[in-house]
């Protein structure tokens, strides 16, 4: 599965500067990630995972440590347009359909009106949702404003995808569902994931490996490689394998003392 | 029409305070001519007298409504005495001010959402300009644009200029800061330009909010060329007809020229709610399109 290094980091620290004095989001944070992978950052609220991908997204500056991203600073990384970040909120446009939001971004990076539409419509056809194109994101459920906004994540071919919590906010059920959907999409176009979470099933799912995180100060405190064959029904979480690598994730939460409160 | 039967409840008790108000504040003059005729009134007769008055207090409805007709329907639109034309004098000053005013509104707005500097500064200066009263500054803008070689329409104009660009930048600067730090963090991962944020992002998401302040614009853009057309002496407009109005006593002037302000500015405000319809659901952004 791997190949070159997309994002290598190194003794990466960032400190927030608050009315409550400085707080340490990332702390000697230690990671490559190769082309193709598909990580997880698991852990509790302010463990930094979301940190951690902001900082790769070029949204923060890290205060510590050296980054790169495609072997360029984050900064040249972004304005390469090297990633499709997708928020733990749709945030769809209200006043575009479907198809305009997907042309957002190709709008911006100056594509031409027929590549617009011939992208748009290809990448709506990955997440399913060819048929809603002139749709506005109020007419779509929850499950399928997120998957629009993956769609737009990916419309401009960035290799990199950098996912928040994307399915956060849905009911469990939506979320298994769109789970299969990312896994088959990953399969199919090869893209290199960073994934943000806090629920544990999701995590050994989707991954190849998982990154278990620890707030206080926000650091890592184990890397899983998953051994799950990339061939992954929804019935694989009940198998030995999988709970196994769910028992280390726990384990490893629970090693950073994270639910001390 | 559910809304029919509380709109004319609301406009029959206006109607009928309006006639008590009439009958109560004519009274005396109607007593005072009888005295002086040494005759004793009825209670209908002294009705009959406070509606018919010549210079009334407080005109009744129908003597309104009859001297807007003969202003109106009867006159020739380019007659001096025609309502139609005045009413013409005063909205092409009204457009041209609001059109002034709500482009400077959107310029100070733009530059203060994206300039620091004009942010502190400006928005003290903007309110300020709203607390004196209009009418102490009206005369002297008319005075000093005079002496600089403008007079008359535009004169006016810019005097509801001055008055319709406040509500327009108070209600862009909040507009075009309401997408949420998400949408603002998302348009940088697209490394999106300035430019490119403001146009596909803060200003759709600000029209809303420019549609609300463009109702308070337009009608306040009328008052302040009524209120330009006082000091000038203007020969014509709204301000003109009520000026002359009170010169001569004539109150059913002043009440007809009240009345064709109204509603020029009743008229002017639902075009704007019509646009702001039209636009907000083509944009599917219509306040009522959310539930289906």
């Amino acid at each position: 599965m791997t190949g070159g290094s997309v994002i290598d980091a190194q003794g990466l620290d960032l400190v927030f500067q608050t009315n409550d004095g400085p707080v340490h989001a990332l702390s000697d944070v230690d990671l490559t990630v190769g082309q193709g992978d598909f990580i997880s950052f698991i852990g509790p609220s302010g463990c930094g995972k979301t940190t951690f991908l902001r900082v790769i997204a070029d949204l923060e500056q890290p205060t510590g440590g050296a980054i790169s991203v495609n072997g360029v600073t984050p900064h040249e990384a972004r304005l390469n347009r090297s990633y499709g970040y997708v928020f733990q909120a749709s945030g769809l446009y209200p006043w575009r359909n479907i198809a305009a939001n997907v042309r957002l971004p190709l709008e911006i990076m100056g594509f031409s009106r027929a590549e617009q539409d011939e992208r748009a419509a290809r990448t709506l056809d990955l997440v399913g949702l060819t048929g809603f194109e002139r749709k506005f994101p109020w007419q779509l459920s929850g499950g399928m404003q997120q998957r629009a906004s993956i769609a737009r994540a990916l419309a401009f071919d960035a290799d990199l995808l950098l996912m928040d919590e994307p399915f956060g906010a849905l009911d469990e059920i939506v979320r298994d569902h769109l789970n299969e959907q990312l896994l088959a999409l990953w399969a199919k176009t090869h893209k290199t994931v960073c994934f943000v979470t806090h629920s544990i099933p999701e995590a050994v799912y989707l991954s190849t490996r998982i990154v278990v995180m620890s707030p206080r100060p926000g650091r890592i405190i184990d890397v899983i490689d998953s051994d799950l064959p990339a061939e992954r029904p929804l019935d694989i979480r009940e198998t030995p394998e999988f709970l196994e690598i769910a028992a280390r994730v726990r384990e490893g939460l629970r090693a950073g003392h994270s639910y001390d409160d | 029409m559910k809304s029919l039967l509380p709109v004319t409840t609301i406009l029959t008790a206006i109607v009928a305070l309006w006639y008590l108000g009439a009958v109560y504040l004519n009274a005396p003059w109607a007593y005072d001519q009888a005295d002086r005729a040494g005759v004793e009134l009825t209670t209908g007769q002294l009705v009959a007298d406070t509606m018919r008055q010549e210079r009334p207090v407080l005109p009744a409805p129908h003597q309104v409504a009859g001297e807007i007709w003969k202003t109106t329907a009867q006159k020739k639109i380019t007659s001096k005495r025609s309502l139609v034309y005045h009413g013409w004098i005063t909205l092409s000053a009204t457009l041209l001010g609001f059109a002034m005013g709500v482009a400077l509104g959107i310029l100070l707005a733009v530059g203060i959402v994206h300039n620091r500097a004009m942010d502190l500064s400006v928005m003290p200066w903007v309110i300020a300009s709203q607390t004196v009263p209009i009418l102490a500054v009206a005369p002297m803008i008319i005075v000093v644009l005079y002496n600089i070689g403008i007079s008359g329409l535009i004169a006016k104009a810019t005097i509801s200029a001055y008055l319709s660009f406040f509500p327009v930048v108070v209600g862009m600067v909040k507009g075009l800061r309401s997408p949420d730090q998400m949408q603002l963090d998302l348009m940088r991962t697209y490394s999106a330009s300035p430019a490119q944020v403001l146009w596909k992002l803060r200003w759709p998401a600000s029209l809303p909010y420019l549609f609300t302040s463009l109702k308070i614009a337009i009608a306040i853009a009328l008052v302040g060329a009524i209120i330009g057309e006082l000091p000038t002496g203007a020969q014509g407009g709204f301000g003109a007809r009520m000026l002359n109005g009170s010169y001569y006593g004539q109150v059913l002037i002043i009440w007809s020229a009240l009345v064709g302000a109204a509603v020029c500015a009743g008229l002017m405000v639902g075009l704007i709610g019509l646009a702001q319809r039209i636009v907000l659901t083509r944009m599917g952004m219509a306040q009522n399109g959310g539930s289906v």
